[in-house]
């Protein structure tokens, strides 16, 4: 076995190695290269909703995080097709919630908004939903503004599989599917939620914020405001000092 | 009136002025501007009609009857309309109350607020009724351009203005796509 050779992908182009059962996603976070993802975290179970990773598979377009690597497959992350694609999810992610940049405190260190600036977004394209979603305030540390929050699961798998609580999970079906609290009175003060918890530090937008501590970081000098997500990663603010990042870069 | 000269509307819908303070941060490169555009209806020469231009940018989004009517004749004159801002793209800042029943809205404006005299809900035909929401530009007409941000920096304005000027598409860098 061992005069074997390790089996490989194209990667645009490019052999990347990979280990069995490992996705392309995986393979590809591996080698170094980037491919745009929001309800992806290396640390938790990959989930292949919000579509962001998709790339092209021997001609089809598939996510990326709940794709094997294959021996042989021939994988396009950046061609302009998908590109395209992937501007236009960010776009229906941005209609579907209300993020309104301008005033929200994660603005230049949301991921969501990082990604509509590396796909060069510039309008949101289609008709605003303008949902009527409900703030919860009731937890003494934390908020849950779920204007902000874009289903992708993250902080409900981080809670089960991380810090073992099950404090929250997804609710309603379709256009209704909402964050709620994993408990009977639904109320993120009954959840067991804290502020310490891995659920809390995994949101890639702001829709799981601390209760204090606002607006950390001046403009010009948050994640986003000078190196595209491309080359910055998903990288959560207390994990980022000035052009410093500190700990792994997903 | 005839020349060479580019003609430029501009106006503020439901807005703040922040984006025509930010088009003016262009600074003394207004002065080589008005070499090449002449501007048509707008803040900055107070006249009151738009007339047919190669250039329409629209700052804010539509919050009442006037603002549609303003941008209606915007897209009728305009040969390239362009959407300027967070409020025009999205609604910005005024669309935060389209969670809130337009009627709630005035009550507590007007009815209902601390410190109100003489309570009543304004209405006067002079004053526009307003829509039930705050849209983006783009959902009531065919938008050309769009330069995000609050306020859009002024070299996107330039990099914009310069690129029609010059007959290329324009490109934003990455320091100039920016939502707030």
């Amino acid at each position: 076995m061992s005069d074997q050779t390790i089996p490989c992908i194209e990667l645009n182009g490019k052999p990347i190695p990979f280990q069995a059962g490992e996705s392309i996603m995986q393979a590809a976070t591996q080698a170094g290269v980037y491919i745009p993802h929001l309800c992806h975290h290396p640390d938790v179970s990959p989930h292949g909703s919000c579509r962001v990773c998709i790339v092209k598979v021997n001609g089809r377009v598939k996510a990326s995080c709940i794709t094997p690597a294959e021996e042989g497959a021939v994988v396009e992350s950046e061609c302009d097709e998908i590109r395209q694609l992937r501007k236009r999810l960010i776009q229906m992610l941005f209609v579907e919630g209300n993020h309104f940049c301008p005033s929200c405190e994660m603005s230049g260190q949301c991921q969501l908004q990082a990604l509509a600036y590396d796909l060069n977004m510039l309008d949101t394209h289609f008709d605003h939903f303008y949902p009527n979603r409900a703030i919860d305030c009731t937890h003494p540390d934390i908020i849950l503004d779920r204007d902000r929050c874009i289903n992708c699961d993250l902080c409900v798998r981080a809670s089960a599989q991380i810090d073992n609580k099950q404090a929250l999970s997804l609710g309603g079906r379709g256009q209704q599917t909402h964050l709620q609290a994993n408990c009977e009175s639904g109320l993120l003060k009954d959840s067991g939620i804290e502020s310490q918890d891995k659920a809390m530090h995994i949101c890639p937008v702001g829709a799981l914020l601390p209760k204090n501590n606002h607006y950390p970081q001046i403009t010009g000098e948050r994640i986003y405001d000078k190196a595209p997500i491309s080359e910055v990663g998903n990288v959560r603010p207390e994990n980022h000092q000035g052009d410093q990042t500190k700990g792994p870069i997903s | 009136m005839s020349d060479n000269k580019v003609k430029v509307a501009t106006c503020s819908l439901a807005g703040c002025f922040g984006c025509h303070m930010s088009f003016l941060d262009i600074d003394e490169r207004i002065v080589d501007l008005i070499n090449h555009v002449r501007f048509d209806r707008s803040p900055l020469t107070d006249i009151k009609e738009v007339g047919h231009c190669a250039i329409g940018l629209v700052e804010g989004g539509l919050c009442n009857e006037e603002n549609v009517e303003v941008l209606k004749a915007f897209r009728e004159n305009c040969d390239l309309l362009v959407s300027v801002g967070a409020c025009a793209i999205n609604g910005g800042v005024p669309a935060m109350r389209n969670n809130i029943p337009l009627e709630e809205c005035l009550e507590t404006a007007y009815v209902n607020g601390i410190g109100v005299v003489d309570p009543q809900i304004p209405q006067h035909e002079d004053i526009p009724p307003l829509l039930n929401k705050v849209l983006p530009i783009h959902e009531a007409v065919h938008v050309d351009y769009f330069l995000p941000g609050c306020p859009p920096p002024a070299d996107a304005f330039w990099e914009l203005l310069t690129a029609v000027l010059e007959n290329r598409e324009p490109n934003l860098d990455y320091s100039l796509r920016h939502f707030d």
